[in-house]
């Protein structure tokens, strides 16, 4: 007698609580660096980010169940592979998140093709991604190569730097920027004086610099990333290059790299981030609560990337109550794209997010009113006109 | 050294049936295991096993210690993905070119670094190793950071799919197994005993006539190829050569094999490349650690363990392994 | 005003000067190196990591205690010194009587640890350490514009070395120390305690090891991973310069700091692997090294 009215009290919970729907579970993955060069502008605040999504979502309540793993691709396409392969194969992951270091995110666009997953990049460079190697699996979120050199290369040029030496790193995503940016700076009437080509990973960039000093350029353009673009600019403070007159052009910075360098170092150097924590008021909320789950660091453009991504792909689950990854990726294209980060855009046929750029300046030390408090914005580049066109890219998704 | 060499001169009709029940152990296994592993992986300690050997091979019976060897296994690598991706050659002939190109290379190689003895053969090597991963780095085919990706795993013999991971994982096995059974021949095998006997004396294998120099290039060959079979098998499995595979790490790495699993024993680089390569995939999410935990582990058997595991077992059964 | 390749020849002497300078690091590195191994016989492939710690406990003295550069170029070397006395004490005495094999095992094993203990505490960004007031600024030569502290590196360095191949080749210590590692036995019957010999000269070279990190420290980023691809380019100095010579890892030490200067110059992406080509090179035509004795 007991045990039947046990019974039905539990059958009449289970049809009230948790609402009629039916679960859909998806299990994502954030794949990115964890220990090495890109660890503080991606890592764990990724994952951070990842969650903060899920729950501003509210995606219990609106069932959909979400599970978040993490790992670190130390930088290595042989790792990151693996790993992909290990969550696809293995682990039941639906989309992988992240992924900076553009070999990595290549090889990682390969193998969500092969299964037929969801990758949705926020951390990579190679505007390969929606070129040459477009997938349908794939929507590349964040930055890449060619908005970088067309925000910071046609803004200097624009502004008077109509000479550029380049400083690159000697692989794929420094030859990239270097070209993207040549492109730019010659379509605007600048001119290359010179490039060298420096080892990656590299420690002394003295005599690549003092180069760079006797070509006589207007501009300096750091093609590289991480501990180089930091190095690089330490060592031209140190040989008193900016103070001879000659700017540097950081063309791939994150405010991470600003806060290693302090203010002092970094001031005055222009650069483009497609997010800055301090920019409105919905980005200072959302600074605010990430800072507290991140030791009190800031989110990079990185992090606002996976979340809003994130929220996109929720999104897309919520409205076809389904997570077959043909159909995700299809309603993700058609709806626009709207959160508290990078405001309105759209996901593009080639699966390239657009929105808005923004051109910053590092302030001096005096201007800024206390830490993170970095960037002074100096011009927005609208979205229509941020990103290389669709038609130029190659993509074998959008010929025809 | 000294004690790791000098090991039990068991009957070796004795030894050699426990060798045949081992053998006959692991092919068992290894035709069990998809079902309880997960291939991919399986895959990956096969192709390590197979490299850790064939540097035993070097290291162990010939007394040869090469800091380059990552040079054979990238290299056959490359061209093995290479071939298979731009000239679209089937898997078989895209192993075997690799294969090849790291027997040339190690032809090459080991005619020039047999000259000098000790740590200025080790340094050669390096320095050689070096210079391939420089090579590798600048060369335009080889992709740079990014590797040559998306490999075809093809039709074997233009019959067998090997886009399954189970089928492609019989397929390494035997190819494994070819590869371990070549090398107990080598080493038991009248070649072999010289080979031993220049590790032990050098001058006095000199005494007795033989042309010592030519035993030592050939042995450097045959371990540079067998490397290179496994580089190349390698890269149809995982489906990318990437700058990893001729980074001076990866010397590193196979050292740390060979020395946990027993240097100078026929299954201890087995062993060892299981225990490594399983503990990097189980340990992978805590990032830095492995780092740390491989030089402890390195430490521990440098000054506890130097016969390795296989060797620390070979020791209490009185039968070499 | 001629041109050299088509680099005037102000380029090349700033780019010689800068490579001078990268020379100094090379030349104390190996000069470390080369008596360890040398006088030794122990292959230290920790020396990376112990360069790495020099700069960090520079680091660590100006952050936690508020001790500044110039007491630091002296305290850090003795701090890393003393452990690896530790090191010594522990590890290598017990294998002292094995094949060389093992040592460097050991050691690589150790530089692991320990590289891998600092990138899980500090992260790999870099910490930030500052030229001291000193010897900020620079001076204009005419050809290029020389940053003072630079300047300073190339003269400490080789104040040190001439120092150590002094005290080692000309005073009664260095020749007591050369004997104790040619005949242990016969040494240690005239009185002198040997394994303690060793062991404080183990120090002495970690500690040198310890000082080009400090040196280091205001112009390179202070991160985990500073010795790492460094160790093996100073192993290649020491081999040509040859194993057991002093005067060998100097003076190659500097040359190969003009080498790769000059090869920045016309051929920047081989600037990392040069001295691999000219260390196969050297061992084939002159086995010993440049300076060594017989092999």
């Amino acid at each position: 007698m007991k045990t039947g009215r046990m019974l039905l009290a539990t059958a009449l919970v289970a049809l009230f609580a948790g609402g009629a729907e039916a679960q859909v579970s998806v299990k994502l993955g954030v794949l990115n660096d964890r220990s090495g060069v890109y660890a503080d502008l991606s890592g764990e605040g990724s994952v951070i980010a990842a969650r903060m999504a899920a729950e501003d979502f509210k995606a219990e309540e609106k069932g959909i169940k979400v599970e978040i793993v993490s790992a670190d691709h130390q930088n290595k396409p042989d790792i990151g592979s693996n790993i992909a392969r290990q969550w696809y194969d293995q682990d039941g992951v639906d989309v992988i998140l992240d992924v900076p270091t553009s070999s990595v995110a290549l090889a990682v666009n390969q193998i969500t093709r092969e299964k037929n997953k969801i990758f949705i990049n926020s951390g990579a460079a190679a505007s390969d991604l929606t070129g040459k190697q477009c997938s349908p699996n794939t929507i590349h979120w964040t930055y890449d190569t060619w908005a970088l050199a067309n925000g910071t290369g046609g803004a200097m040029v624009k502004a008077g730097g109509d000479s550029w030496f380049f400083l690159t790193a000697d692989y794929a995503f420094g030859h990239a920027l270097e070209r993207d940016t040549i492109a730019v700076v010659e379509k605007s009437g600048g001119k290359v004086l010179g490039t060298v080509r420096h080892p990656f990973p590299g420690s002394d960039f003295s005599s690549f610099l003092l180069q760079a000093q006797s070509s006589g350029a207007k501009v300096i353009g750091l093609a590289n990333a991480g501990g180089d673009t930091i190095n690089s600019i330490k060592q031209a403070a140190e040989f008193g290059i900016t103070q001879a007159g000659q700017n540097l052009a950081g063309l791939l910075v994150f405010i991470t790299d600003v806060h290693a360098l302090g203010l002092q170092t970094a001031q005055g150097l222009v650069l483009t981030e497609s997010f800055y924590w301090d920019l409105n008021d919905d980005t200072r909320a959302f600074a605010k609560r990430f800072a507290e789950r991140n030791g009190g660091k800031m989110p990079t453009m990185v992090h606002a990337g996976v979340y809003a991504g994130t929220l996109h792909y929720l999104k897309a689950v919520e409205a076809l109550k389904d997570k077959d990854p043909a159909k995700v990726m299809a309603k993700m294209k058609e709806m626009p794209t709207d959160d508290p980060l990078f405001g309105k855009g759209q996901v593009r046929a080639d699966g390239r997010k657009v929105h808005d750029m923004y051109l910053f300046e590092v302030k001096k030390p005096e201007e800024s009113k206390g830490p993170w408090d970095y960037y002074k914005l100096i011009a927005t580049i609208p979205a229509a006109e941020a990103f290389r066109p669709l038609e130029e890219g190659e993509c074998p998704l959008v010929k025809g | 050294m000294a004690s790791v060499r000098g090991q039990m001169a068991a009957a070796p009709a004795e030894a050699a049936s426990l060798h045949r029940a081992i053998f006959i152990g692991i092919a068992v296994f290894l035709a069990a295991a998809p079902f309880l592993l997960y291939p991919v992986f399986l895959m990956k300690v096969l192709c390590f096993a197979l490299f850790a050997c064939a540097f035993n091979l070097l290291l162990g019976y010939g007394g040869l210690l090469s800091f380059g060897h990552a040079a054979y296994l990238g290299t056959a690598s490359y061209i093995c993905a290479h071939t298979a991706k731009v000239w679209g050659v089937p898997p078989e002939v895209a192993i075997l070119l690799g294969t090849a190109s790291a027997a040339v290379l190690g032809l090459v190689f080991g005619s020039l670094a047999i000259r000098r003895q000790g740590i200025y053969f080790a340094m050669i090597t390096l320095a050689l190793a070096q210079m391939v991963f420089f090579f590798s780095l600048q060369a335009p085919f080889t992709g740079g950071e990014d590797g040559i990706q998306a490999v075809p795993r093809g039709r074997l013999f233009g019959l067998v799919d090997l886009s399954s991971d189970t089928t492609l994982y019989y397929v390494v096995a035997t190819i494994f197994l070819a590869g371990v059974l070549f090398i107990y021949r080598i080493i038991h095998s009248p070649f072999g005993q010289v080979l031993k006997a220049i590790r032990d004396n050098e001058p006095r294998a000199i005494s007795l006539g033989y042309a010592t120099n030519r035993y030592k290039l050939v042995v450097f060959t045959l371990s540079a190829t067998l490397a290179g079979l496994a580089g190349a098998t390698k890269g149809i499995v995982f489906q990318l050569a990437s700058l990893t595979d001729v980074h001076w790490t990866m010397s590193g790495e196979v050292v740390l094999m060979t020395l946990v699993g027993g240097m100078g024993t026929v299954f201890g680089p087995m062993v060892g490349a299981a225990v490594i390569v399983t503990m990097q995939n189980y340990l992978a999410h805590l990032g830095a650690w492995v780092t740390v935990i491989q030089g402890v582990i390195f430490v521990i058997c440098v000054m506890l363990f130097r016969e390795g595991i296989v060797g620390v077992l070979a020791k209490r059964l009185k039968r070499p392994l | 005003m001629f041109e050299l390749l088509g680099i005037p020849p102000q380029a090349l002497f700033g780019q010689l000067l800068l490579g001078l300078i990268n020379g100094s690091f090379y030349a104390i590195l190996s000069l470390g190196l080369a008596i360890i191994f040398g006088l030794l016989n122990i292959i230290n492939f920790t020396h990376g990591a112990q360069y790495m710690m020099g700069a960090f406990v520079a680091w660590m003295l100006l952050n936690y205690a508020g001790i500044g550069y110039w007491w630091a170029l002296l305290i850090a070397p003795l701090i890393v010194g003393a452990t690896g006395i530790v090191i010594d004490r522990l590890f290598l005495a017990r294998l002292r009587d094995l094949d060389h094999l093992y040592g460097l095992l050991l050691t690589f094993g150790l530089a692991l640890i320990i590289q891998g203990l600092f990138r899980n505490q500090y992260g790999v960004s870099g910490l930030p350490y500052s030229i001291p007031p000193e010897l900020a600024g620079g001076r204009n030569l005419g050809f290029m514009f020389l940053p003072n502290y630079r300047g300073w590196v190339v003269a400490a360095s080789l104040a040190v070395c001439l120092a150590t191949w002094f005290v080692i080749e000309k005073t009664r210590l260095g020749a007591y120390l050369r004997a104790a590692t040619e005949n242990p036995t016969l040494v240690q019957a005239f009185g002198i305690n040997v394994p303690r010999l060793i062991t404080l000269t183990y120090g002495f070279g970690v500690g040198l090891a310890a000082l080009a990190g400090v040196l280091a420290a205001p112009i390179y980023s202070v991160n985990p991973n500073m010795g790492a691809d460094l160790i093996i380019v100073v192993f290649a100095v020491v081999v040509i310069g040859g194993m057991g010579s002093i005067l060998g890892s100097i003076v190659t030490g500097f040359g190969l700091g003009l080498i790769e200067g000059l090869t920045k110059v016309f051929y920047p992406e081989a600037a990392a692997t040069v001295i691999f080509v000219v260390m196969v090179l050297v061992l084939l035509i002159k086995p010993a090294g440049l300076f060594g004795r017989a092999a």
